[in-house]
């Protein structure tokens, strides 16, 4: 299905979609709040900006530089080139430990490797840790955002799938009653769990050390108790200095969920004595993304979902219609990259509001990179870049609504914008209610940076 | 070759632009500290309470578990420090000591001298944490300064208790960790 036909899907159940843009925008929202409490908060984004270029062009030292001090302070560092290499060697430690059932904390790059399904296939219970990913991963889905994994669900669902899975209560919806059940259930498997496998948020070439945030404590309740960690790090998550951790941590939370920091942020340097720590540096696709230089800093990202939020195409066509591991405006840049067949329709899932990119804590241009994989696509595919056109066109005259809405909008488009822009599939967002109303200064920047 | 040498050696052959790493300015706030960071910890569904405050909860409780690291409330301690973590599954309260705190977001740092284990603060039902009003950051710029050159085998910044709004959006706290953060300012 393309990126307009499981839209369509979405917007099915209008009410759910409704309250899911809703939602997301009250997130975005409270980000806008607590960033103007920060005077220096511009400031702060383009040092992490500035540190992440560097990082990149300096990547191959870093990772010796992290590799040599991890492994003086007794972490046992690992290799993967591509997915398969990286679930190969979960899976040979989880063996050597006799292991069959492991929990595991949030963390997409064990998704993008699609670690779950190969450790069941070789017998392993995997158990995902946070409360959303529990949730999604009892109804078999995958999370459809990056933060918030389980926001397309209503608590009716959930307090159905609880009364199923966990013997709650029928019909009780009550939030705080179902987390306690989740509670219950989840601290079983942290005091049974013999290894334990997290993602990284950030890696610090100076020290050896690594950093995984969460706000429920599940990274470390599995970590601390288990013999065994498992750390699945993706290779472009190195920071030069212990420093550098003080301007993401400022930036992270704050632009994820509007908090000024999340609750846990641990720093692993050491294995506790008796105790043994492994991490996997995983590459699968990012070095070839290194090397595309438009796509370049795309690899940039801390994961932090801001730019989900905002986005009028994701809020109101949710994750799954996005159908790759990170969903939203980075997911339709960093997709593209790894396949770009199978993810053609991403880069016109977006109005090129530019939102994105004024919200990304560490400045990357994620409608211009949108406009550039538009290039590639007609490129390679210019058949169907022409049918998206057709759809677009389609809509935006055959609806009265999103015509209206969108006129002035498009009209200054049609002007002077490249067709890859007026030929966004707008229609399906128009389906059944307004379109995006919010970035219109956003919108204005970009088209100003862009009209010469 | 190996896993190792495909991924450097993939780098390496890239021309990449050099790009300079730069110096972070040392920020820093306006504002009362204690203030601050009191404000902090409550946004975070934390609480500040002081010595006094604190004795009162605790004795109005009556815990039968608890563990306390901090040499000022040794007394209230019922149970030692166990070898194995897996012993904390039904402990009640755990008090330690911070080394410091950041008045920008609350969070406390604690490195393994403080934990004892390191399961410690996310095991325990409740969670108390004695910390010196003197000993308040500004902002994590200067968090981190003071740790610059600390070997810490494991650290944490600790800014509030375990919570989750993975259910519609809904705040509950005491989702996997600690049910509550109390921080007594001494
Ligand atoms: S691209 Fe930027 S805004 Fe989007 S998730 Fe990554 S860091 Fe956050």
């Amino acid at each position: 299905m393309t990126h307009p036909e499981s839209a369509a899907e979405f917007l099915k159940d209008s009410q759910k979609a409704k309250w899911h843009d809703e939602t997301l925008w009250f997130v975005r929202d409270k980000r806008d709040k607590v960033s103007k409490g920060i005077p220096e908060w511009e400031q702060l984004r383009e040092l992490a900006s500035s540190i992440k270029d560097n990082v990149l062009a300096n990547l191959a030292d870093y990772l010796e530089e992290f590799e040599r001090n991890a492994t003086k302070n007794g972490i046992i560092v690992h290799w993967a080139t591509d997915s398969e290499a990286h679930n190969k060697l979960v899976l040979e430690i989880l063996q050597k430990q006799d292991c069959t059932a492991v929990v595991k904390s949030k963390s997409i790059l064990t998704e993008e490797c699609h670690l779950n399904s190969y450790l069941e296939k070789h017998s392993v219970e995997v158990v995902d840790t946070d409360l959303g990913e529990r949730i999604v991963q009892f109804l078999k889905q995958p999370p459809s955002h990056i933060v918030l994994p389980a926001i397309h669900l209503k608590k009716g669902e959930i307090s159905e799938l609880f009364h199923e899975k966990l013997h709650t209560e029928k019909g009780n919806e009550d939030p705080t009653y179902l987390t306690q059940a989740a509670r219950v259930h989840l601290r079983e498997k942290f005091f049974a769990a013999k290894v334990a496998i997290t993602g990284v948020n950030f890696g610090i070439a100076e020290t050896g050390e690594f950093v995984v945030c969460t706000n429920e404590g599940n990274a470390d309740m599995g970590v601390h108790l288990a013999q065994v960690h498992i750390a699945c790090m993706g290779i472009e998550k190195i920071l030069p200095r212990r420093k550098d951790l003080g301007v993401f941590l400022r930036l992270l939370a704050r632009s994820a969920t509007g908090q000024p920091i999340t609750n846990y942020n641990s720093h692993f340097r050491n294995p506790s004595p008796g105790k043994e720590i492994h991490i996997i540096l995983v590459d699968n696709g990012r070095t070839a993304q290194l090397a595309r230089e438009k796509f370049r800093n795309s690899l940039k990202c801390i994961r932090c979902g801001a730019c989900m939020n905002t986005c009028p195409i994701y809020r109101r066509s949710g994750g799954f219609s996005y159908n790759s591991t990170v969903p939203g405006p980075i997911g339709s840049i960093l997709s593209p990259g790894l396949d770009l067949k199978k993810h053609s329709s991403l880069p016109f899932a977006s109005t090129l509001c530019g939102s994105c990119t004024d919200v990304c804590p560490v400045k990357i241009n994620i409608h211009e990179q949108l406009y550039e994989w538009r290039q590639e696509v007609t490129k390679t595919q210019g058949d169907f870049a022409k049918g998206l056109s057709m759809k677009l066109a389609n809509g935006i005259f055959k609806s009265p609504l999103a015509y209206k809405i969108s006129g002035s909008l498009m009209r200054n488009a049609l002007k002077s914008l490249p067709n890859s822009l007026i030929y966004h599939p707008l229609n399906i967002w128009g389906k059944n209610r307004n379109l995006p109303d919010a970035p219109k200064e956003s919108f204005q920047q970009w088209y100003r940076k862009n009209r010469s | 070759m190996s896993s190792r040498e495909k991924i450097l050696s993939a780098i390496r052959s890239l021309t990449l632009e050099a790009k300079v790493l730069p110096e972070i300015p040392n920020f820093s706030n306006s504002g009362d500290l204690v203030e601050r960071f009191t404000q902090a910890i409550s946004g975070n569904k934390g609480e500040v309470l002081s010595k006094g405050e604190f004795e009162e909860w605790f004795s109005a409780a009556g815990f039968s578990k608890v563990i306390s690291l901090s040499a000022q409330f040794s007394e209230l301690a019922t149970l030692s420090l166990p070898e194995d973590p897996h012993a904390l599954k039904t402990l009640e309260v755990a008090i330690l000591e911070g080394q410091f705190g950041v008045a920008e977001n609350g969070a406390i740092w604690l490195e393994d001298t403080q934990l004892g284990l390191r399961a410690l603060p996310f095991a325990t039902e409740h969670l108390v944490i004695v910390l010196d009003r003197n000993l308040l950051e500004d902002t994590m710029h200067q968090g981190y300064e003071k740790i610059a050159a600390t070997h810490s085998g494991f650290g944490l910044f600790l800014a509030g208790p375990s919570k989750t709004a993975d259910i519609e959006q809904s705040l509950v706290i005491g989702a996997q960790g600690a049910k509550s953060l109390r921080v007594v300012l001494v």
